[in-house]
């Protein structure tokens, strides 16, 4: 099977992505999902909070992911459920996508261009190294999510949470909602990983106790979670011997980050930043391999998805130019015989130093950027009247002043195009956090 | 005069608003981007409201339960209640976004509307 465009992923970046796509003129593509309906991790995010920056209105995830998946399906863009793509490869310029499923077993596509859209995974138990017995009742806080909003079946009744990331603290409530009793929350870092409204609605709403820097140093129970041992910890996150707690609960919910779902992009020959997780990309949030495209959590993990949505409709349209360009310098080879000589690409690194732990893209080609490009990046801690310095070589092209910043909130800033083509001989621009 | 300090949750930006009060009255509101942060610290200063989302149970459909919220805020206060309210509440597939599930909950004036799917 041939197709221009094939995209991984139904959710929220794979829907918005593929819309983008059809709507600039891309007709043959496809969508593969994994999962038994399109919509992803949204379907299960039965909250509230969502589209207030797309639609101007608060919707829970499913209402989200259904405005636009009605879209895509009224666009027509064709799409295959529960098939697993279990491998891309290169070949030449084009891309080999081997999906498997059950009316069609193992089937390869040639495709022009890809677009990963798989999303993240939760960091579970295992990569936590917490010791103890291994009971039932220990869930990562997005599995028990699924039990609860879509099996409709409880995980347990006494509840302790470790880490302070968004799903925590939203289970936090949700369990709290069905009758659990949710004993704590426990936070490594001195500062939660969860945007500050949701410590606000779901635990001091509920008078549940955040204890920051604590963690879990033992679990309890042979069969079944019986209690955890919490402790506190010092500056470089050791548990301080003489403050262990035993804190009776039969449930243990893990909301310690989100590592983006990579594996495909690996065995493809993507490059990976050692901070995401997720590939390096360009403006045009192309790899490094031409014609293969991220965005979404796969890319970095996002706190909205409103910016999710935004960002895959760049990748969508990015991919699309990137299809009917090829398109035309493959028709004047074949007319011509002979390739027409390339500009040089003006690529202008994007650098994180001072506080900035990393920034989406890493590299802008100026001949490449769109009027105005928006550039997201993560600090690595707390920050209080602080200014958000942008460098373009040695000199300063913006500041502006935040009152607060925090690693569980994306800072956005938005570089003109303008500005940077206006500058002699520009190689590198440089976001720092500025304390003085 | 006395200050007290909010998060906004009106939005994701989390603004944190410092309202100055004077024998219980609101004298000024600071620290929000947006007219919604001064409503919601007003109403948190005197009727807090919270939109409520949780499951009400389905038959016969591809899942046991479906998700619904309140159509708009409802006192804070209400909330338990509210959810009490749900759990005698059981549908029939197929349930559709929108579908009010259960009218004037806990006569508060707002309804119960389905927020997915339910084939």
């Amino acid at each position: 099977m041939d197709k221009d465009l094939v995209i991984i992923g139904g959710g929220p970046a794979g829907l918005a992505a593929a819309i983008a796509a059809k709507e600039a003129g891309i007709n043959d593509l496809l969508i593969l999902e994994r999962d038994n309906k399109l919509g992803g991790i949204l379907n299960q995010c039965i909250h509230n909070g969502f589209g207030l920056h797309t639609f101007k209105e608060e919707l829970t995830g499913p209402e989200y992911a259904a405005r636009f998946e009605d879209k895509a399906l009224a666009l027509e863009i064709p799409y295959k459920l529960e098939t697993m793509v279990v491998d891309i490869s290169a070949k030449g310029e084009d891309k080999l996508v081997t999906y498997m499923n059950r009316a069609e077993g193992l089937v390869v596509i040639r495709a022009k261009a890809v677009i990963l859209c798989m999303g993240c995974r939760e960091r579970s138990r295992g990569a936590l190294n917490i010791p103890g017995y291994r009971p039932a009742g220990i869930y990562t806080a997005g599995t028990a999510q699924r039990y609860v909003n879509i099996e409709g079946r409880m995980p347990g009744k006494e509840v302790v949470i470790l880490g302070s990331g968004d799903i925590g603290l939203i289970m936090a409530r949700r369990m709290t909602f069905e009758g659990a009793k949710v004993k704590l929350v426990a936070e490594l870092m001195p500062y939660s990983g969860g945007l500050k409204r949701n410590i606000a609605q779901c635990l001091n709403d509920f008078d549940i106790p955040l204890l920051l820097s604590h963690t879990v140093v033992d679990i309890k129970g042979k069969e079944r979670v019986e209690a955890v041992v919490i402790a506190e910890v010092d500056e470089h996150s050791k548990p301080i011997p003489g403050t262990e707690q035993e804190v009776k609960c039969d449930t243990l919910l893990l909301s310690c980050g989100l590592i983006p779902e990579n594996e495909l992009s690996n065995a493809l020959g993507v490059s990976i930043n050692r901070v995401t997780g997720g590939p390096n990309v360009n403006e045009s949030l192309e790899t490094n391999i031409k014609g293969v495209f991220a965005c979404g959590n796969v890319l970095h993990v996002h706190d909205l998805v409103d910016y999710v949505s935004e960002e895959a409709t760049q990748a969508g349209k990015k991919a699309a130019e990137y299809l009917t360009g090829a398109e035309r310098e493959h028709e004047s080879e074949n007319n011509s015989g002979c390739r027409s000589e390339k500009n040089t690409d003006n690529a202008v690194s994007i650098k994180a130093t001072d506080g900035v732990r990393y920034i989406v893209p890493s590299v802008i080609r100026l001949n490449h950027m769109d009027d105005r490009q928006i550039v997201r990046f993560r600090v690595g801690a707390v920050y209080k009247k602080v200014a958000i310095q942008v460098l373009a070589g040695d000199k300063e092209i913006m500041n502006l002043k935040k009152q607060a910043l925090a690693p569980g909130e994306m800072e956005q800033v938005i570089l003109q195009k303008s500005v940077l083509s206006g500058i002699d001989d520009l190689k590198e621009i440089t976001i720092r956090v500025k304390t003085d | 005069m006395e200050t007290k300090e909010f998060t906004c949750i009106r939005c994701p930006l989390g603004c944190n608003v410092v309202a100055s009060l004077e024998d219980g009255k609101i004298i000024s509101i600071t620290g929000n981007t947006c007219p919604r942060g001064a409503e919601y610290v007003t109403n948190e200063l005197t009727d807090p409201k919270r939109i409520v989302t949780t499951l009400v149970k389905v038959t016969g459909g591809e899942n046991p339960v479906v998700s619904v919220k309140t159509a708009s805020d409802i006192p804070k206060g209400k909330i338990f209640e509210c959810l009490d309210a749900l759990k005698s509440v059981n549908l029939k597939a197929p349930v559709r976004i929108g579908d009010v599930v259960l009218k004037n909950v806990c006569d508060c004036g707002v309804d119960i509307v389905a927020t997915s799917n339910v084939r």
